[in-house]
């Protein structure tokens, strides 16, 4: 008898099929990784195995959770089911805490709800549980809020929230696709630890197969709501049969193709930066205080390169990308591109801003959701003094990124998040720059549309003879699509070089524990 | 916390003092002499002065400003120039009609529309939420003048349970003075009510999609639990921007209202003071109801605090 066991599950969501005839099983004490791309349907197996499913969400099949018949129990019966017998961990830390309650509250909350003991009793449990999570007593008190928090330790308290009442079952769905590799790292050992200390089964949702690959005892792997292969890990690698699941695998650790076409001379020239913020004063005739989010960082790019910037959240690679884009002011030293100025008497230089464009991290919140496609991609025109033929050079644009000219009288939401990527990238294109400056531009893809974008920016490089500024969090993707790579550290760049050799003889303590923290296939 | 509310404070008193120059400006540079207004058209010049003189109105424009001020400062308004009595009596007893008024007003738009709201949200889409709906769509469309006068032809004129207008004042006790603030605080609150109910409503929808709802029913709390427990606090924010809005407005904007039920409160004394140029009043008056909206404002800023941790640190 199985712990969780899922068979024949279907579900239509206001009679759209959304899974078909899932089977699958945990047991106690396994981990199991459910892998498959956005839309795949990981997730909705997940909110029915815990009765949480959208609006006219209609599921049937069997799902028995130690012995409990999950479709026909009443949602009273749920209710108690739910964070007791079965914890969820969900994929936005971000925003998965009540903002305006303390941690501590809204862990004793889970044991208040689920058992009759005394408040006192529900905040020393809660207590325990946090201390479990990695959360000591010392620095994070239980009168902590969640904006008081960073994303990895908000996530440790959505964890002690799931496993207070040691539940049989724990749901983590996408639990590290918002954190950075190193935390990724540690929730993820962290999971792995509750659940061989308390015997749990773990369910696991990730995208990304090298998530699981060193962890999970069981692979499942889904696409378009159905389980096309599942197997014990990790010898299901070595006898993969179905093409998507190979496909998977080789997505995985993508290398595009890439024509060498560097020359010396710097493109991009950054000497001795410093920028500091204004810090809000203590008091009021305090002397103004300031933080130095980059302390005097130096680089150059040449024309027709690819360089990598490596660092964590906070570590000042977004506060560099803003000055390189001339869009805020530089304390000390000087920013050249192509040998002029990029930040000239009190605004961004033009002449100079039209040879860089900048692709950000997320596909759906840095479009306008009202402008058609033909207005967002044109929209960097107003940085030219004549204007180019504007439907020609969209047309262009659009036909460069695997789009059709059609598609410019499109809006935004009738795209895929690769698709808008791709038009991300259409519209710093447009104005054909030299320079491409990509703020974590696929830190929020799937694995799989990763790959066919970084294949389409190394296309793009070649046939335009761009440069590229890769900034990213994640050392695998800088890995395979970098000349030369730089990682910075509390403002500061503590290593530099070929990205090759970083990558096989790291010199720097923190170089090293990034890369220790990338997640590998075996 | 303590900072953030002197912090606040610090800011209403900056604002109060704008406030008084932008009102005394304003006044300044409206047309007419109110020492010609009170004499009449056949005045002769010397006693024109003899009357600025006595009224205050011929010394430099901050020497007037800083008495003015002062005078405030002391509870002393300056004497009206039509009636010849102090402006701050007037007022005085004028405010005791329009605050328990607007109050009343208040309690009664709360009243109603917390409950609604609530229970609009919480069935989204069903029979009770579209009638919810409906009711305050009419509501909202209804003009207050022409619902009050129908509330006195139907409960004082047919049904004799109130008066039809005017205040029994507070000598008459308490109840009897609710009483007739009962009908006016009626027509002001329903409109106030609906808009109040649809932003409860529409705010409370909001944070029952967010992702810590699902947490929270992740954690086994019931819809209903997930709810009051998460969702209200959350959703207050919006609400009670409006509810302060609302006063405002109820404190001011009442004399449509005054006007259909007899009642001597503050917006007909704007009013009667600004078509008889008394201006002393005039300005007193708006620097009170300024004063009141600011202090308002300032209240609902600690509410915010209250409600949302965020925030006291911002500030």
């Amino acid at each position: 008898m199985s712990l969780l066991e899922i068979d024949g599950l279907n579900l239509e969501i206001h009679g759209t099929p959304i899974l078909r005839d899932v089977s699958l099983t945990v047991e106690a004490g396994q981990i199991v990784g459910i892998i498959g791309e956005s839309g795949s349907g990981k997730s909705m197996t997940a909110f029915s195995v815990m009765q949480i499913l959208p609006d006219g969400g209609l599921a049937s099949g069997t799902v028995r959770l130690s012995d409990h018949d999950m479709l026909a129990l009443s949602e009273e019966a749920l209710c108690k089911l739910r964070g007791n017998e079965v914890g969820m961990v969900f994929q936005e830390p971000m925003t998965a805490l009540n903002p305006i309650q303390q941690i501590g509250a809204q862990v004793a909350e889970t044991v208040l709800i689920h058992e009759n003991v005394s408040r006192a009793e529900a905040y020393q449990r809660a207590r325990e549980a946090l201390n479990r999570c990695e959360l000591p007593e010392d620095k994070f008190p239980m009168s902590r809020y969640p904006h008081e928090l960073s994303g990895g330790q908000r996530q440790r308290v959505v964890i002690a929230m799931a496993i207070a009442l040691q539940p049989k079952l724990l749901i983590a769905d996408e639990p590290t696709t918002a954190l950075d590799v190193t935390t990724q790292a540690e929730v993820l050992s962290l999971l792995k630890r509750l659940a061989r200390e308390d015997g749990t089964g773990l369910m696991l949702i990730t995208h990304d197969l090298a998530v699981v690959a060193d962890m999970a005892d069981h692979i499942v792997i889904m696409r378009n709501g159905e389980v096309v292969e599942s197997g014990p890990c990790p010898a299901l690698f070595d006898t993969m049969q179905h093409p998507y699941s190979q496909a998977l695998l080789a997505v995985s650790d993508h290398q595009p193709s890439r024509e060498e076409h560097v020359t010396q001379e710097p493109l991009l020239s950054v000497k001795g930066v410093v920028r500091d913020y204004a810090l809000p004063r203590s008091k009021l005739f305090a002397e103004q205080e300031y933080f130095r989010a980059v302390k005097g960082v130096s680089f150059n790019i040449r024309r027709g390169e690819s360089l990598g910037l490596v660092g964590e959240s906070g570590c000042g690679k977004s506060t560099l990308t803003r000055a390189i884009l001339g869009l805020e002011q530089v304390q000390e030293g000087s920013i050249l591109l192509d040998g002029e100025e990029v930040f000239t008497g009190k605004q961004p230089n033009r002449a100079v801003r039209r040879k860089m464009q900048v692709v950000f991290q997320d596909p759906y919140g840095s479009f306008n959701p009202r402008w058609t496609v033909r207005r967002l991609v044109s929209e960097p025109f107003h940085l030219l003094d004549e204007l180019p033929d504007r439907e020609a050079a969209i047309a262009e644009a659009l036909q460069s990124v695997g789009l059709v000219a059609a598609d410019a009288d499109k809006y935004i939401h009738e795209f895929s998040g690769g698709q808008r990527q791709r038009i991300a990238i259409a519209r710093a294109l447009i104005i054909k720059p030299e320079l491409i400056i990509l703020d974590e531009a696929v830190s929020a893809l799937d694995v799989s549309i990763r790959a066919q974008i970084l294949d389409l920016l190394a296309d793009l490089g070649t046939r335009f003879g761009l440069t590229y500024l890769f900034i990213s969090h994640d050392l695998s993707v800088v890995r395979n699509v970098c000349d030369r790579c730089l990682v910075m550290q509390n403002g500061e760049i503590v290593e530099r070089g070929v990205t090759a050799d970083i990558f096989e003889r790291p010199q720097h303590a923190y170089t090293k524990q990034l890369i220790a923290a990338v997640p590998r296939l075996p | 916390m303590l900072r953030f509310v002197l912090k606040r404070l610090l800011s209403l008193v900056l604002s109060l003092a704008v406030a008084s120059v932008v009102i005394f400006l304003f006044v300044e540079v409206v047309p007419g002499d109110p020492a010609a207004y009170m004499l009449g058209m056949n005045a002769q010049e010397d006693t024109l002065n003899a009357l600025r003189e006595q009224l205050g109105l011929n010394g430099g424009l901050f020497e007037r400003y800083a008495s003015w001020v002062g005078g405030m400062l002391r509870g002393d308004f300056g004497t009206s120039y039509t009636y010849r009595t102090p402006v701050s009596e007037m007022i005085g007893e004028r405010m005791w009609i329009s605050l328990p008024l607007a109050l009343f007003a208040l309690a009664l738009s709360t009243a109603i529309a917390f409950p609604a709201g609530i229970w609009a949200a919480s069935k989204r889409g069903s029979f009770a939420d579209v009638s919810v709906m409906s009711l305050t769509q009419l509501g909202v469309a209804i003009p207050n003048f022409w619902f009050a006068m129908l509330m006195v032809l139907v409960f004082a004129i047919n049904l004799r349970w109130f008066s039809a207008g005017g205040f029994a004042g507070w000598d008459a006790g308490f109840w009897a003075a609710m009483k007739s603030l009962t009908l006016p605080a009626v027509a002001l609150a329903l409109p106030q009510a609906s808009i109040l109910a649809r932003v409860m409503r529409s705010s409370l929808l909001d944070t029952l999609g967010e992702d810590y709802i699902r947490t929270a029913r992740a954690k086994g709390l019931s819809r209903r639990q997930a709810l009051w427990r998460h969702a209200l606090r959350n959703a207050l924010i919006p609400v009670l921007t409006i509810i302060g809005l609302q006063f405002s407005f109820l404190m001011a904007g009442a004399i449509i209202i005054e006007n259909v039920f007899f009642l001597p409160g503050l917006g007909r004394l704007v009013f009667q003071s600004i078509s008889a140029r008394d201006l002393i009043v005039v300005e007193s008056v708006v620097m009170l109801l300024v004063f009141a909206v600011i202090v308002v404002n300032f209240l609902v800023d600690i509410a915010y605090a209250l409600v949302d941790p965020r925030l006291r640190v911002r500030a």
